[in-house]
């Protein structure tokens, strides 16, 4: 290996891992404000590409039937627990959150399958197809069980995500995908070519990381959402509703993990299972910020991709095996810095 | 149903299954042997998740690294399968051990997502090593022989995966009913308590952990001599969440609930592989999965608890006879009355800026009752934690019958003859009275995991069971030894810490607010119980906040306010005192 | 009519009963205090009127029977706890703290800020440390931010539990001069405390706590020269 190809490979490792930076600091937002691990997030990623990929075809997505059937559950689940409660007075309330809003973009799919939107409205209406899934499974799946471990949220979370890329399959088929290219250029910067895509993949990475910042650091929302997710009780004596916290946060998300999609559509071919490969490495990343630290966490993602772009340069059979190996060294750090707090009395 | 019953319709079931293969199809004879097989790996997680609360996703690569273990040698190499056997079991166990090794300090979930991690990198090593056929897999292994008979039909091999299964699942029901066994169940309410018993929780962990791995390995080794072909598929993650599956569906924890879970999941498998094409003919591949994973999921949020405790409330209880009469376990020599047993020499402890406890000095005398007073607040608790080992002071020393135990950890301090309590009770519910007095014998005996899976722990367990037998009767809850701990009033359960401390054989018992909480009549009893501990020469420290309880009881009482030490003495002289007055009633002067 | 009427309340936490069977009433603009030892019940009595643990009983806030309603709902409606362990979001800076306390109220920016400089201006610490996180405080700064938090919200009713916990003589003096000062403001505070004597000095009315049930109550005049109160925090005495 030269220095040309070593340059060349840290580009491509930079770009894989800013996605992964996206994704896992998704993960850790959603983790911190929910305890929930949500490890069908990468399905979330691979969903959004598809999605992408049909509307290019001029084909109404999966993405489409997948949001109505988790509408109609999340909905009638909430609609008899609210009837439950006596609380019949928010069912109107109920109906629009649950029913209506998640349906819009699903409808204007639908509507317009088979004429090809304009570049930015289709990326728009892939992220609004895309959003409503997180929110919804967090409805049907988590909330019923708000108050469980976080193991037990962990479990659940694995089992849903095979539900998950069970359901990519039966929505979106067995054929991969690959966009056409957002950019379409290349530059040389000192001597080493530099795709369009890798740029506007790290711009992109950098531009939502920034707004991520903005929010949890300027507007009321994002401080009570940093305020859930430091303490619990604390936020709730303020009158912040945990699940509306967690709702935001599903949401915030999403809207990272629909970016991540989008920008890795044209680089690789995504599967309806991709998504939990991208998904794993991008938690490489999240744990090696230890599940908290939103900069540790994308230094770790970082990581994950340059040493992935070498791994599969070395042997690209075992790159995937080299990239959890990594994990090894990792906790064996992590379980020396990591204070833990104990989980008491389980049973 | 009555104890006959029960015994009678157990013997049925064994009969009808060791008779199976005189009776059943082919068919029906291999769902049962996959069942066998699958158990072994559910039998696994009951002992790792259901009794010592760890979650693994990693028990199919488990069974995977044995599978291949014995492909290799006994189809490409060409030996003896049974040499592939101690081939797997040692190559398991290794990986085993490394992987937890890293991991399980860190426990909770961190153990739960590396184990997807590295099952996943387990998984993608079989698929991409030449030498082990790559995503095709290994062919053409030999059948397990037994005594120049070759296990070759379903019917033969059949009685070899159900008398391993049945031979692991005693060994297992032995070692949950032993000493290590306790301490593993015990393990899953969190460190704290275990390790102010002196149990190594961090050496516990590994051990099951390994075993855990060991019973895939078993079934893996079983599985690939069974369809006599290995490839990767059957060794993925989604078959590490199916295992995880049957282990919680038929109730982790017990040990029947995984043979049950094993059955209902493979049962439910070959049900749905019959219905779904039938309703949706070109995806029933995908929907299989869908159904399984959303039944997960709608188990795991209604009906955790699993099958065998639903069933459980109509066998009756087996009727557990009292511990017999047995030698007594050895005992510390008591130190002589009245000379200076722990001595606290300035101990100061800092969080950050805050001093929580400040320069404070006093002496426990052998053979008293010393109380630690003062108002919410004062440093008590801190204090309390430096003395067992929580907390490292910040300065100071503490020295204990000439020893000097500053900064040593809880394990060690409870090595020392400190048995402690906690202000909030730390019992395990849902083990009986006499099992949690019995995690107090811990460090007063010796059967490791071997002697107890094998049932050689008998003689000592039989005098660990007359010591916890006897310290219950001393705290007036010899009743009803095999009640669960959970059922008991606070009054009691503060006072089966108590037992479950003198079970350790104490020199000084340690107690944290043990009156909080209680009615009057509790606390009159509890005062009782310790006049009677101290008339028998213990040496009792305890933290409380209630005056009243602590006037008529101890001999000195050490008063502390804002951290420091207020004032130290007979309690007629410290209640005169204006300032414990003023430090209880406040003021605003 | 009564602000606050809490009526024959009992909290239970599996087969233990630390809150039995207890009744009392806030007026408008009246500071009310319970007082009683650690351990009777008084902390489980607060958590259970802002409904963060299940209670038998009623619980009636300005009219409206809110018994059913949850947490969020009735901060809403004006209730404000400062808990015994304050809950200060630690990794927060002092200004976002406050800016959280008035989390749900919807008089806009302006009307915020002017809380946020009438807050200032009661604890002159806490603008010098704004920008601070809260998690560095010192003990009393810790505790006036409780307070100033709970005060952003502008609420009808304040409820404190053990305000002077941990605090040495002279900050516990000066929060209970600031508590004293708030009645000026017309808002209605329940005090639990420990520290019998500072919390009868601030408040008209009190009510003592044993053992999960309420013993005596009457105005504060009476009960800080009543020997049973003696009694009931040293033990002994003329109650046996």
């Amino acid at each position: 290996m030269n220095a040309q190809i070593a340059a060349i490979l840290a580009i491509d490792g930079i770009a894989s891992g800013a996605i992964y930076v996206l994704i896992a600091i998704g993960f850790v937002l959603i983790f911190a404000v929910t305890r929930i691990i949500f490890v069908p997030f990468g399905d979330i990623t691979a969903f959004t590409a598809l999605t992408l990929a049909s509307l290019e075809n001029k084909q109404m997505p999966g993405t489409v039937g997948m949001v109505a059937v988790l509408a109609v559950m999340a909905t009638l689940m909430e609609v008899f627990s609210l009837w439950r409660k006596g609380a019949l007075g928010k069912i109107p309330a109920a109906l629009f959150f649950y029913l209506a809003l998640p349906l819009i973009p699903a409808a204007i799919a639908w509507a317009t399958a088979g004429t090809l939107l304009p570049t930015p409205l289709r990326l728009l209406l892939t992220v609004a197809v895309i959003l409503p899934i997180a929110p919804l499974l967090n409805r049907i799946v988590y909330q019923p069980i708000a108050d469980a471990t976080v193991l037990l949220l962990l479990i659940v979370s694995v089992a849903l995500h095979f539900a998950m890329s069970g359901l990519g399959l039966l929505f979106f088929g067995p054929e991969g995908v690959r966009t056409q290219s957002l950019v379409d250029f290349t530059t040389f910067i000192a001597g080493t070519p530099v795709s369009g895509q890798a740029m506007l993949i790290l711009g992109s990475a950098i531009f939502f990381s920034f707004l991520l910042y903005l929010f949890f650091n300027f507007t009321l929302y994002g401080k009570a959402l940093h305020a859930t997710a430091i303490n619990r009780t604390g936020a709730r004596l303020m009158g912040i509703r945990p699940q509306q916290a967690c709702t935001i946060a599903f949401l915030l998300g999403s809207v990272l993990a629909a970016v991540s999609g989008i920008l890795i559509a044209p680089v690789n071919t995504i599967f309806y299972d991709s998504g939990f490969l991208i998904g794993l490495k991008s938690f490489v990343g999240a744990i090696i910020g230890g599940m908290v630290s939103f900069p540790v966490t994308a230094i770790g993602s970082m990581f994950v991709g340059i040493l992935e772009g070498f791994a599969a340069f070395l042997s690209s059979p075992f790159k995937d095996v080299i990239v959890f190996s990594i994990l090894i060294p990792v906790l064996l750090w992590r379980s020396y810095t990591l204070v833990h707090a104990e989980e008491e009395d389980e049973e | 149903m009555s104890r006959q019953i029960t015994i009678a319709i157990g013997a049925v079931a064994l009969l009808a299954l060791l008779g199976a293969p005189l009776y059943l199809a082919p068919f029906s004879i291999t769902l049962l042997n996959y069942i066998g097989v699958y158990s072994l790996v559910a039998l696994g997680l009951v002992l790792l998740t259901g009794n010592a609360g760890m979650v693994s996703f990693g028990q199919a690569s488990f069974m995977g690294v044995a599978a291949y273990a014995t492909a290799w040698t006994s189809s490409v190499m060409g030996f003896s399968p049974w040499l592939g056997l101690i081939l797997a079991l040692v190559a398991t166990g290794l990986i085993a051990a490394i992987l937890g090794a890293v991991t399980l300090r860190l426990g909770g979930h961190f153990l739960s997502l590396s184990t997807i991690a590295w099952g996943l990198a387990i998984y993608f090593s079989f698929g991409n090593i030449p030498g082990l056929g790559a995503f095709d897999g290994l062919s053409s292994l030999p059948p397990i022989s037994i005594g120049g008979i070759a296990l070759v039909d379903s019917g033969q091999i059949f009685y070899m995966i159900w008398g391993t299964l049945l031979l692991t699942m005693l060994a297992i029901h032995n070692l949950l009913d032993s000493r290590v066994g306790r301490a593993l169940r015990a393990l899953r309410g969190g460190n704290t308590l275990v390790e102010s018993l002196g149990v190594n929780a961090l050496q516990i962990r590994l051990v099951t952990f390994v075993i855990a791995a060991l019973c895939a390995a078993l079934s893996g080794w079983l599985y690939a001599h069974m369809g006599r072909f290995v490839s990767p598929t059957p060794f993925d993650v989604t078959m590490s969440i199916i295992f995880l599956m049957m282990a919680m569906i038929g109730g982790s924890g017990y040990l029947l609930g995984a043979v049950l879970g094993a059955a209902i999941i493979i049962l439910l498998k070959n049900g749905i592989q019959d219905v779904l094409p039938k309703i949706a003919p070109g995806s029933s591949g995908q929907l299989e999965v869908v159904v399984f994973a959303s039944l997960f999921i709608l188990f795991l949020q209604r009906a955790r608890n699993g099958i065998v405790p639903f069933i459980a409330q109509w066998i009756p209880e087996p009727r557990r006879e009292r511990p017999p009469q047995a030698e007594l376990l050895p005992r510390q020599p008591q130190p002589a009355k009245e000379t200076a047993l722990m001595q606290v020499d300035a101990v100061t402890r800092r969080f950050g800026g805050l001093i929580a406890v400040n320069d404070v000095s006093f002496d426990v005398r052998a053979g008293e009752i010393l109380a630690l007073i003062g108002p919410n607040g004062a440093g008590k608790t801190t204090m309390f934690n430096v003395i067992t080992g929580a907390l490292r002071p910040s300065a100071g020393r503490i020295t204990f019958a000439g020893k000097d135990i500053t900064g040593a950890n809880a394990a060690k301090i409870a090595a020392a003859g400190i048995a402690r309590t906690f202000q909030h009770v730390k019992l395990r519910p849902k083990m009986t009275l006499i099992d949690n007095v019995l995690l107090g014998t811990y460090g007063r005996t010796k059967a490791g995991f071997i002697r107890s899976a094998l049932r050689l722990d008998r003689a000592e367990e039989a005098r660990a069971r007359h010591e916890a037998m006897r310290q219950l009767e001393r705290v007036g809850l010899g009743d009803r030894p095999y009640e669960l701990a959970g059922n008991l009033p606070l009054g009691n359960q503060r006072v089966l810490e108590i037992a479950r401390a003198l079970a350790a054989d104490p020199v000084l018992l340690v107690l944290d607010e043990p009156a909080a909480g209680l009615r009057r009549q509790e606390k009159l009893a509890l005062a009782e119980l310790l006049r009677t501990l101290r008339a028998e020469g213990l040496t009792i420290l305890l933290v409380e906040h209630d005056m009243d309880f602590v006037m008529g009881l101890v001999d000195r009482i050490v008063v502390m306010e804002f951290g420091c030490k207020l004032c130290e003495g007979e309690p007629a002289k410290v209640r005169a005192d204006a300032r414990v007055q003023e430090a209880y009633l406040g003021g605003v002067a | 009519m009564a602000l606050l009427s809490i009526q024959n309340v009992s909290v239970s936490y599996g087969k233990a009963e630390a809150v039995r069977n207890v009744s009392l009433e806030v007026d408008r603009g009246q500071i009310v205090t319970v007082i009683g030892p650690n351990g009777a019940g008084k902390t489980s009595l607060l958590t259970s009127v802002i409904g963060m643990i299940p209670a038998a009983g009623r619980v009636i806030f300005d009219g409206t029977d809110i018994t059913a309603l949850p947490t969020e709902d009735r901060i809403e409606m004006g209730f404000c706890l400062v808990p015994e362990r304050r809950e200060l979001f630690a990794d927060m800076s002092v200004y976002d703290n406050l800016l959280l306390g008035a989390y749900t109220r919807r008089d806009g920016s302006a009307a915020i800020k002017a809380s946020m400089e009438e807050v200032y201006g009661r604890f002159p610490r806490l603008r010098e440390r704004r920008a601070q996180k809260a998690g560095t405080l010192s003990g009393g700064e810790r505790q006036m931010l409780a307070l100033g938090r709970a005060l952003m919200a502008k609420p009808k009713l304040l409820m404190l539990d053990e305000p002077s916990l941990g605090l040495a003589p002279l900050i516990t003096r000066e929060i209970f001069k600031i508590i004293a000062s708030l009645h000026e403001t017309g808002v209605s505070i329940l005090l639990v405390e420990q520290n019998a004597r500072a919390a009868l000095e601030t408040a008209g009315f009190g009510y003592v706590m044993e053992t999960g049930e309420i013993v005596h109550s009457g105005s504060s005049a009476t009960l800080i020269d009543d020997p049973r109160l003696i009694s009931t925090y040293l033990g002994g005495g003329a109650s046996h």
